[in-house]
């Protein structure tokens, strides 16, 4: 029997195992929603499709599943552009779905077409274009296998409207044939002995942990090499929480904000590992400087990250899970006892460096400091909430002082840096992950930026906490202002006549404003322990810098300390 | 330094897009680009002339052309003993004192006269780059109104196909 294309997508979707999608209608996609309607698929409405596609990529993020989301073609599809860029950058898994015109009208200007292939080719891991119904179902197959499979990213599919009304048998491929396409799992074995080798003659060992742990879920099995080898570690942004911060190996992030301790051992070390990093820019500073007296071994799923940015010695390509199992069994040959003789005044010297200069605040100052803010949040959540970040200063402060105890707890757009991905990923966040609190750290720039999806935590009672760091500027523009550029704080200014609680209140979702330092533990303390969702806004001081700071194109060791 | 990749790729709408996008985004310096149908009906054959500075830039290209779905095998070509040619149609203003002249260096250069009229010829010439470029450089002195050029395609001496190795 023949069903329609729309039923055949939503037959898609349940047997990829999808739970929800984040979607907005409009007319390319009635047919598609008026079967979401009738099989009630579960379905989030945001207020704008950057805000769906920014939540399915939280949902994606905390969760390890593929995010969903949905929206109708031309300034539908558009408004994705963002949110897709975020996940390409950052390898997380979506699907987008997108309406098109009716097969007819493409390539003929239109209403409401726009060549959404043609525009998220740079930004997409694979896009297709479907113009007839029997090529849905494979696709569909295709498109998820290459969003989940070998280094994740994001995938769209456009769909030409009639293509949802027209007839198909349906029948979802068992197979996938992609003769281009062929992830690796299992790289060679003998390369892990050769790192081995390297491990055994290094005195000065670092490993340098990314993205790609938490993507790959092996945090576990990087603690076991860890905890045997006595190798300390550092980490990228992305590689937080990967290790527990208060594991006695940790030595916190490395690069343009990393910590002292980080940043000089990656200048001393003789022999850097990393593990599902890209080096990026931000991480390396002047990459002729970094690690200079290192050999780099370099482990990834993707062979073209290595020696892009900086050249390895050693490359390991497969999937972490594979590897680091490997070099695991490896380890263990030699005891406990042995490998930490070896590194033993390494260590010491890191514990030295931390120990001079650990990350730091001004204690007492008689402001509400937003480190301390964190801290506290920290404290009361114990390091285990999935912690949600937009981006500026508050995403760096948020780096340095939660200490993040689990893999997947803290979900930040590093690649791209997306002012406004916060609040609408923490939604989806929390609709993949239920049982776990979720906070979303913001400033008051970047929360504008996708402010509306209060309304859909509001309606949905999407029991997240929202903390606005109000520093009444755009808190990062202006710290290189003062910095680089004379004080001229050009247009970075956000001082307003609006009023955040009663805009969240109007928008449905209770708030209150913390001025006053004496209450600040116990406000927010309350806050976090509502029942629903809950916005708090803190006024912090505008002036106040992230620290240590790596000038843009200097070496990782020219840190400004200040204090 | 110049290398020759041989790309195969299925034969679906928008790889070429996909190819030139991400030649264009990862700022990759491609001389020529040549695409055509091969013995498979599926499959699509690019041969690929970019200028890398070192091996390393070389890596990056593959790999990253690589990480196309759509990209089945790209074989590096360079060095290894294989032929490669070039198509050019060159339109070249033909006064009747010169034709006799022209005429001579086409039969030189083991070309064609493909279209004639009162003013111009046009001549086809099969070759390696560097005879495509001897020859329109001879003929400059006539006066050139078009050239048109297929880019570079080449294949491997030997039994073996590239598809094979
Ligand atoms: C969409 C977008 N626009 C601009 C920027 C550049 N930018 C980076 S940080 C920043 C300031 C963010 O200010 P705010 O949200 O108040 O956070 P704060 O730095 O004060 O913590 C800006 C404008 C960006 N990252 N993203």
């Amino acid at each position: 029997m023949k069903i329609t294309g729309a039923q055949a997508l939503i037959k898609c979707l349940e047997l990829e195992n999808v739970e929800v999608v984040f979607g907005y209608p409009g007319g390319s996609v009635l047919t598609l929603y008026d079967a979401l309607y009738e099989s009630k698929f579960p379905h989030i409405l945001p207020r704008h499709e950057q805000g769906a596609v920014h939540a399915a990529d939280g949902y994606a993020r905390a969760t390890g599943k593929v995010g969903v989301c949905i929206a109708t073609s031309g300034p539908g599809a558009t408004n994705l552009i963002t949110g897709i860029a975020t996940a390409y950058m950052d390898s997380i898994s979506l699907v987008a779905i997108t309406g098109q015109v009716i097969v007819p009208l493409i390539g003929r200007d239109s209403f409401q077409e726009a060549d959404i292939k043609g525009i998220t080719t740079p930004i997409t891991k694979h896009n297709f274009l479907i113009k007839d119904v029997n090529d849905l179902p494979r696709v569909m197959k295709e498109a998820f296998y290459i969003a989940r499979t070998g280094r994740p990213g994001p995938v769209l599919v456009d769909i030409a409207k009639d293509v949802f009304a027209a007839g198909v048998d349906f029948e979802y491929p068992q197979k996938i044939t992609l003769r281009g396409y062929d992830p690796i799992h299992e790289g060679e074995e003998q390369i892990i002995g050769d790192v081995y080798k390297e491990l055994l003659q290094a005195k000065r060992p670092l490993f340098f942990i990314g993205g790609g742990v938490n993507l790959s879920d092996t945090s576990e099995t990087i603690r076991k090499i860890v905890a045997h080898t006595g190798i300390p570690v550092v980490s990228s942004l992305m590689g937080l929480g990967c290790i527990a911060d208060d594991d006695p190996y940790n030595f916190g992030m490395i690069g343009m904000h990393g910590t002292y301790a980080g940043n000089m051992s990656t200048t001393e070390t003789d022999l850097l590992v990393g593990f599902g990093v890209r080096f990026d820019d931000r991480v390396t500073g002047l990459v002729d400087e970094f690690a200079a007296k290192a050999k780099i071994i370099h482990f990834d799923i993707d062979p073209a990250e290595v020696n892009k940015n900086v050249r390895s010695h050693i490359r390991v390509i497969g999937n972490l899970q594979w590897s680091l199992n490997e070099l695991l069994n490896q380890v263990i040959n030699r005891t406990k006892q042995e490998w930490k003789e070896q590194f033993a005044p390494w260590r010491e010297k890191m514990n030295a460096w931390k120990l001079e200069k650990p990350l730091g605040y001004d204690h007492n100052s008689d402001f509400i400091m937003p480190q301390q803010v964190i801290e506290k949040v920290s404290q009361i959540t114990k390091g285990e909430a999935i912690i949600v970040t937009d981006v500026g200063q508050h995403q760096m402060w948020t780096a340095q002082f939660y200490r993040f105890q689990q893999p997947r707890s803290f979900l930040t757009s590093g690649g791209l840096g997306t002012m406004g991905f916060g609040l609408p990923a923490a939604l989806g966040a929390k609709v993949g992950k239920p049982e776990k609190p979720v906070i979303c750290i913001c400033g008051d720039g970047g929360f504008m930026m996708n402010c509306q999806e209060l309304m859909t935590v509001a309606d949905l009672n999407i029991p997240i906490k929202i903390i606005i760091l109000n520093n009444q500027c755009l808190g990062m523009v202006a710290q290189w202002q003062r910095t680089f550029y004379q004080r001229h704080y050009s247009h970075s200014s956000l001082k307003t006549k609006a009023d955040f609680v009663k805009l969240s209140e109007a928008m449905g979702v209770p708030a209150c404003r913390l001025e006053n330092k004496k209450e600040m533990f116990q406000v927010i303390e309350k806050a976090l322990s509502a029942d629903g969702p809950f916005l708090i806004e803190i006024r912090i001081p505008s002036e106040e810098d992230v620290l240590p700071m790596v000038p843009a194109g200097a070496g990782l060791d020219k840190m400004i300390i200040g204090g | 330094m110049k290398y020759t990749l041989a790309v195969l790729v299925e034969n679906k709408p928008g790889v070429l897009t996909h190819i030139s996008g991400l030649i264009s985004r990862r700022a990759f310096n491609i001389e020529s680009i040549a695409a055509g149908y091969t013995e498979e009906p599926d499959m699509t054959r690019i041969t690929i002339v970019v200028e890398a500075g070192d091996e390393y830039e070389l890596e990056q290209v593959v790999n990253q052309l690589s990480k196309l779905i759509d990209v089945i095998k790209i074989i590096d070509l360079t060095g290894q003993d294989r032929i490669h040619r070039e198509l050019a149609l060159i339109k070249v203003k033909a006064a009747p004192g010169d034709r006799a002249e022209i005429i001579n260096i086409v039969e030189i250069f083991r070309a064609h006269i493909v279209d004639v009229n009162k003013e111009t010829m046009i001549i086809e010439l099969i070759g390696e780059e560097v005879k495509i470029d001897a020859m329109c450089e001879l003929l400059k002195d006539y006066g050139i109104k078009e050239i048109v050029r297929t880019g570079k395609v080449a294949i491997c001496r030997g039994a073996k196909a590239a598809k094979e190795d």
